[in-house]
């Protein structure tokens, strides 16, 4: 294995634009053009546009390839229609959760599964593991496809001008190959910003020109280039969970608060159901920590890994994910927290930011929801 | 990126700028303005404060991470910039200017760091 980073398709227009590189997952990609508040403002507003090449594609492909994707992941992906998507995960046997994936129904025989660029390796290693004795073949496609995302209000309005796929009929959570600026595209209204959008997914080779495409129709509508900073901050208002921090191997779907991804009602087993069924009773009846928001009344951002704590100082949970809000205009955490203080409103919530308690009120996620 | 060659410049990126009455302005230099992001918070020592050269004396947050801010000399304080306080943002938009952090009256009776770089020094030291 090398040491430097893997780089996209997309590198030299991305160090042409002048983009604040950094390492990620092992790949080199944008953190920013600019500035990351006018990126995220941006997307919230208008469109931006974002090289996703580095997450993991893997095919699941045959005649019970269904059959395999109900055993190897939490979700029922063989009652997935055809062009539709879902959000599901992999678990371990022990319910820890390897990733959290979109799994995409291409054809009848054929789906497509995204990884998180971080855990590819171990969720292709996983399916192909758990492929032993189904007539399906688990492929191995992060070299096949670059992936570009439009989010944001006027996506919509600017992919429309390259394509002519139904987009209108294409509902959320929603995926059909089509041509997009002439290039061969799997169109997904797909995204992870909280805003209407789609990702692209397209042969590496045809990567720069769709960009600039979509760069010159977007130009009208505000469209700009966009970097992982302000994904990040884009996809915590939005109260999405990213692997690492929210979801973790020690992290049961049920102890996130998305046990609702887990179907039991589905014929067979999957690795994982019988500690899942404990996880799910457990975090029923007597839940040990509950995922929630958090909102500083103060200026001083908490970060991943900051202690919780109530108004005796005593630690009642830790963020996992804190950055400030430009949409809410206050720094903002997502945060496990004994299931005492987890009720909105909870009075005497601090995070304890390097020493100092700073007051911050318990919410509900998201943070942020957009007009439909 | 360009740095004033007017300023002297430490290793942690900070820029100062000396007048007669021994009074020095004190910023971060674009090069770390940059390297931050967009700077949602600072957190200045106060006037009246004793500062020395190397020690954290303030924060600097951005979007994604929090960061030392250390005085460049051994002094006294004697002025922060209010300004940079209320909108942060100067510190991005206008490093080596409105977005300037703090006054300090450098102690004479210390020795003066040696590590202080030219413009030039500093633009080698940045691109390391």
């Amino acid at each position: 294995m090398s040491d430097s980073p893997r780089v996209t398709a997309l590198d030299a227009v991305h160090r042409a634009l002048g983009a604040t590189m950094t390492d990620f997952a092992g790949w080199s990609m944008p953190l920013r053009y600019g500035s990351e508040r006018a990126e995220h403002e941006a997307v919230r507003t208008a469109a931006g546009l974002f090289d996703l090449s580095h997450m993991g594609e893997i095919a699941v492909l045959g005649e019970e390839a269904g059959a395999l994707l109900d055993f190897a992941l939490v979700g029922r992906l063989s009652a997935l229609r055809v062009g539709r998507a879902r959000y599901t995960m992999i678990c371990a046997e022990d319910g820890g959760i390897l990733d959290d994936l979109i799994v995409y129904r291409l054809a009848e025989a054929e789906f497509l599964v995204v990884a998180n660029a971080g855990n590819a390796e171990r969720v292709l290693t996983a399916l192909s593991e758990r492929a032993a004795g189904f007539a399906a073949e688990v492929r191995d496609d992060r070299d096949a496809y670059a992936l570009l995302a439009v989010q944001g209000p006027a996506a919509a309005g600017v992919l429309a001008e390259l394509t002519d796929a139904d987009l209108a009929g294409l509902r959320y959570y929603a995926g059909l190959p089509g041509t997009v600026a002439g290039k061969p595209a799997l169109i997904a209204r797909t995204g992870y910003t909280g805003e209407d959008g789609f990702e692209l997914f397209v042969a590496p080779a045809d990567a720069e020109a769709l960009w600039a495409a979509l760069t010159a129709a977007g130009a009208a509508d505000g469209l700009v280039p966009c970097g992982l900073a302000c994904r990040d901050t884009l996809r915590l208002e939005a109260g999405m969970p990213l692997y690492g921090h929210e979801l973790t191997e020690r992290t049961t779907p049920f102890d996130a608060g998305l046990g609702r991804v887990v179907k039991f009602e589905k014929p067979g087993d999957f690795v994982g159901r019988a500690a899942l069924e404990r996880a799910a009773e457990r975090a029923a009846s007597a839940p040990p920590r509950v995922l929630v928001g958090l909102v500083a009344a103060e200026r001083r951002v908490p970060r991943a890994g900051y202690p919780v704590v109530d108004a005796t100082g005593a630690v009642i949970g830790e963020v996992t994910s804190g950055a400030p809000s430009p949409t809410l205009g206050r720094p903002v955490a997502i945060a496990y927290v004994d299931a005492t203080h987890a009720e909105p409103g909870t009075a005497g919530v601090a995070v304890d930011i390097r020493g100092t308690a700073a007051p911050h009120e318990v919410i509900a996620l998201p943070f942020y929801t957009r007009q439909r | 990126m360009s740095n004033p060659q007017h300023l002297r410049y430490s290793k942690e990126h900070e820029w100062l700028s000396e007048s007669a009455d021994g009074v020095a302005t004190v910023g971060i230099t674009e090069f770390a303005a940059t390297a931050l992001g967009d700077v949602v918070y600072v957190q200045l020592p106060e006037v009246g404060d004793t500062v020395t050269a190397g020690d954290s004396c303030g924060e600097l947050e951005s979007t994604k991470s929090v960061s030392d801010l250390y005085a460049p000399v051994n002094g006294e304080i004697t002025e922060v910039n209010q300004a940079v306080v209320d909108d942060p943002a100067l510190v991005n938009s206008a490093p080596f200017e409105a977005g300037w952090l703090f006054r300090v009256r450098i102690d004479s009776a210390s020795d003066a760091p040696a590590e202080l770089m030219s413009a030039d020094e500093y633009a080698a030291f940045t691109e390391q």
